[in-house]
């Protein structure tokens, strides 16, 4: 944690807080700012520590919202209610968890490796969950708050080119899924997130482009879908199209396809 | 990393007002041992420690934001009587409700009571309360022969004003930032009636009840309650009730009327309709409409019974907030805010009416307004003054909440002009340099120095605490 020094708080203009997982870049890093923007008061975290700073230093330096940085790999499942624990007790409450923490290797068909794999499902699917249960647990108890899950609409239809990335992102939408059902009833709200192609690192590994959005619009998106407390929102939008479309080709098609 | 406080302890806690909340860790030890316990767990965790009673403050003082509270309710046995001296120990989480029916067989009645029962003695000593009784006998506190209480280090002290003298003052009105009363014995007040002699008085502005009110100070209670929404020179109308207790042999009957029956407050209204019901009928009068025939009503109503005597029993003419059982709920889902400012009796009449004109031309009127005669206190942090003061509820909703608290500053200003203070239980709204402004460095420095021999760890800590005296509480 930082030092930036934390104004004295307005009980009847609580600053809405949230939390990042995975902010150092890409998405995260873009809607950590988006969210600075809107006042937020923000602990983010993230394995690159440094790449963190520079973006906590620019968000304290603009002084709408306020940031605090963490070091943690998701990996490290064990350390989640811990440092959840420190994190909630440094930003006094919590409105919003974002689960961002994200990757992905090249798109190879011809490559199987379980290392790698288990890596994706890692850090995509087994982090989220070791994450959002005890935030889906707070909010429970709190009757209120709102989880966001970045997934992916990769996540829709098992490619043959990433298929551990696929079902890491489609057992994250099930499982986000089922804490909405689960928390719908407590006033929690559950957002799943499905980007496509978005201009970030991650997409040098993406299999293909079709002309990909700014993170800082992908971001603008995701934000919108928040205020909206959306259950599900397709970043951008026409995706959702696109993949009803892709969903809905049958699977002895969809092998023969180059897709 | 520090090892975890457990998630099945983690509670969402409510401001009484319900205007906010927390979510907290929260812990009910029954013994002094427990608090021990407690202590040393939150130590373990890196974590702070609030201290709440039956969570009666407004706003945040017995909140503690994602970190421990202790809530000392089970903490809840009466240690020694004495019905001769009415000298009474006790442990921190009776409440005076508690603490009236314990006695008043005896003929005793607490010196000092709030508007509601529900408090504990714990949090009545820590905010150092007072009643409509203020200006005759001083605060809660006033009436504390002597405290014992656990330090978060583990160190017990005794005090008194004989014995720990600065302690005994600045823990008394502490808002639970020094210590933890285990233990506290008071003196209570000779009563010779069940019954209490009550008059009723119309006053038709500000000028006017503040003008009665300090006629009737040295009666033995008096309590105004002003229409916040009439405007122009009526402004500040209102009813002051002013009661007596009666005198040996007034009362030919005395034995049967201190019986606890007597006393409880009834559950129906007329005898008919459910009082646990009431709330609901109000919510659709919660707003500035539906507020302005009920304040309207009962002023025209306080002009009929203008002068009008009646007895009524101790219960019932103290514990007005406990009449409407649940009846903040009519409030919700925004909930309520008091804002309750002492300002020195030359300055009121024109900070009083500058404030209730302010409400007004805000568009946020005060749907209930209540003034009391105070007197100077002996305490660290005292919110008292000779003067008077002016509690105002506001309906908070969530479009209302900004321009809640920027009225909130613009009244602060008024009542730091007119030298006046300000009352933690009731707050939300104080920024630190108003806080510091009242209090002055004086006390500040006392109480910082008081701090750091007392909690040298700064594991008390409330978000109140956290919001107004960020000095205070060292940096990790």
């Amino acid at each position: 944690m930082d030092d930036s020094p934390i104004e004295a708080p307005r009980p009847l203009e609580p600053r809405p807080k949230a939390i990042i997982i995975g902010a150092s870049s890409g998405i995260g890093a873009a809607l950590a700012r988006r969210l600075a923007s809107e006042g937020y008061f923000l602990a983010l975290a993230a394995r690159r520590g440094d790449l963190l700073q520079d973006l906590r230093d620019e968000i304290n330096a603009q002084g709408k919202g306020q940031c605090l940085t963490y070091s943690h790999d998701v990996r490290q499942a064990e350390q989640a209610p811990e440092l959840l624990q420190r994190m909630l007790r440094d930003l006094g409450g919590l409105d919003l968890f974002v689960y961002c923490a994200g990757i992905m290797y090249p798109s190879d068909p011809e490559r199987f490796d379980a290392e790698q794999d288990l890596e994706i499902l890692q850090v995509n699917l087994l982090g989220a969950v070791a994450w959002l249960d005890p935030v889906a647990l707070r909010f429970r108890r709190e009757g209120g708050g709102h989880i966001v899950g970045i997934g992916s609409v990769a996540g829709d239809r098992g490619r043959r080119g990433t298929p551990a990335y696929a079902a890491s992102k489609a057992g994250l939408h099930t499982y986000l899924e089922g804490l909405r059902n689960r928390l719908a009833r407590h006033g929690v709200t559950v957002t799943t997130i499905k980007p496509g192609q978005v201009q970030t690192d991650m997409l040098k590994n993406a299999p293909q482009v079709r002309g990909p959005i700014t993170a800082e619009r992908a971001a603008e998106l995701i934000w919108r879908a928040i205020r909206a407390r959306k259950s599900t929102a397709y970043v951008p939008a026409r995706w959702r199209w696109v993949m009803l479309v892709i969903r809905h080709i049958p699977s002895f098609i969809f092998r023969r396809m180059n897709l | 990393m520090s090892p975890l406080l457990p998630p099945d302890h983690l509670e969402r806690v409510d401001s009484w007002g319900q205007a906010q909340h927390a979510m907290a860790y929260v812990f009910r030890p029954s013994t002094v041992e427990g608090m021990r316990a407690a202590f040393d767990l939150a130590r373990r965790a890196g974590c702070s420690v609030a201290l709440r009673g039956a969570g009666r403050s407004y706003g945040d003082a017995a909140l503690n934001s994602e970190q421990m509270l202790l809530d000392l309710t089970r903490m809840r046995r009466v240690l020694d009587w004495d019905p001769e001296a009415g000298v009474i120990s006790v442990e921190p989480g009776v409440t005076i409700g508690d603490l009236w029916r314990y006695v008043l067989g005896d003929g005793w009645w607490p010196a000092v009571v709030p508007g509601t029962m529900q408090v504990t003695i714990g949090g009545c000593a820590g905010m150092n309360v007072h009643g409509k009784n203020n200006w005759v006998a001083g605060t809660f506190g006033e009436h504390i022969l002597s405290f014992e209480a656990l330090l978060p280090g583990g160190e017990t002290v005794t005090c008194s004003p004989q014995e720990n003298a600065n302690l005994f003052h600045a823990m008394i009105g502490g808002l639970g930032l020094l210590g933890c009363f285990t233990r506290v014995t008071l003196k209570l007040k000779r009563v010779h009636s069940g019954w209490m002699e009550v008059q009723a008085l119309a006053v038709p502005h500000i000028e006017g009840m503040l003008e009665e009110i300090d006629r009737l100070k040295e009666a033995d209670y008096v309590v105004g309650w002003a229409d916040g929404m009439a405007r122009g020179r009526a402004l500040g109308r209102g009813q002051i009730h002013v009661a007596r207790e009666l005198e040996p042999g007034e009362d030919p009957a005395p034995a049967q009327s201190l019986r606890l029956e007597n006393q409880e407050l009834p559950d129906t209204l007329l005898g008919l309709l459910p009082k646990s019901l009431m709330w609901r009928l109000m919510k659709p009068f919660v707003n500035n409409p539906g507020m302005w025939l009920i304040n309207s009503g009962k002023y025209w109503a306080s002009r009929l019974s203008h002068g009008h005597r009646f007895t009524q029993s101790h219960a019932a003419f103290h514990f007005l907030l406990d009449y409407i059982p649940g009846w903040k709920r009519s409030y919700l889902p925004g909930g309520l805010i008091q804002y309750q400012a002492f300002v020195p009796k030359e300055q009121a009449a024109q900070a009083f009416r500058e404030m209730l004109a302010r409400c007004q031309a805000a568009h946020l009127p005060t749907y209930l307004a209540v003034l009391k005669r105070h007197r100077p206190d002996p305490f660290l942090l005292t919110h008292a003054v000779d003067g008077v003061s002016l509690a105002m509820d506001f309906k908070v909703t969530q479009r209302n909440r900004a321009r809640l608290a920027s009225l909130a500053q613009e009244l602060d200003e008024v009542v730091l002009q007119a030298g006046g203070r300000f009352y933690f239980a009731k707050d939300s709204t104080l920024r630190p340099e108003t806080a510091r402004a009242f209090l002055g460095q004086d006390a500040l420095k006392e109480l910082k120095r008081l701090k750091e021999r007392c909690d040298p760890e700064g594991l008390l800590q409330t978000n109140l605490a956290r919001r107004l005296f960020p000095d205070l509480i060292p940096t990790a």
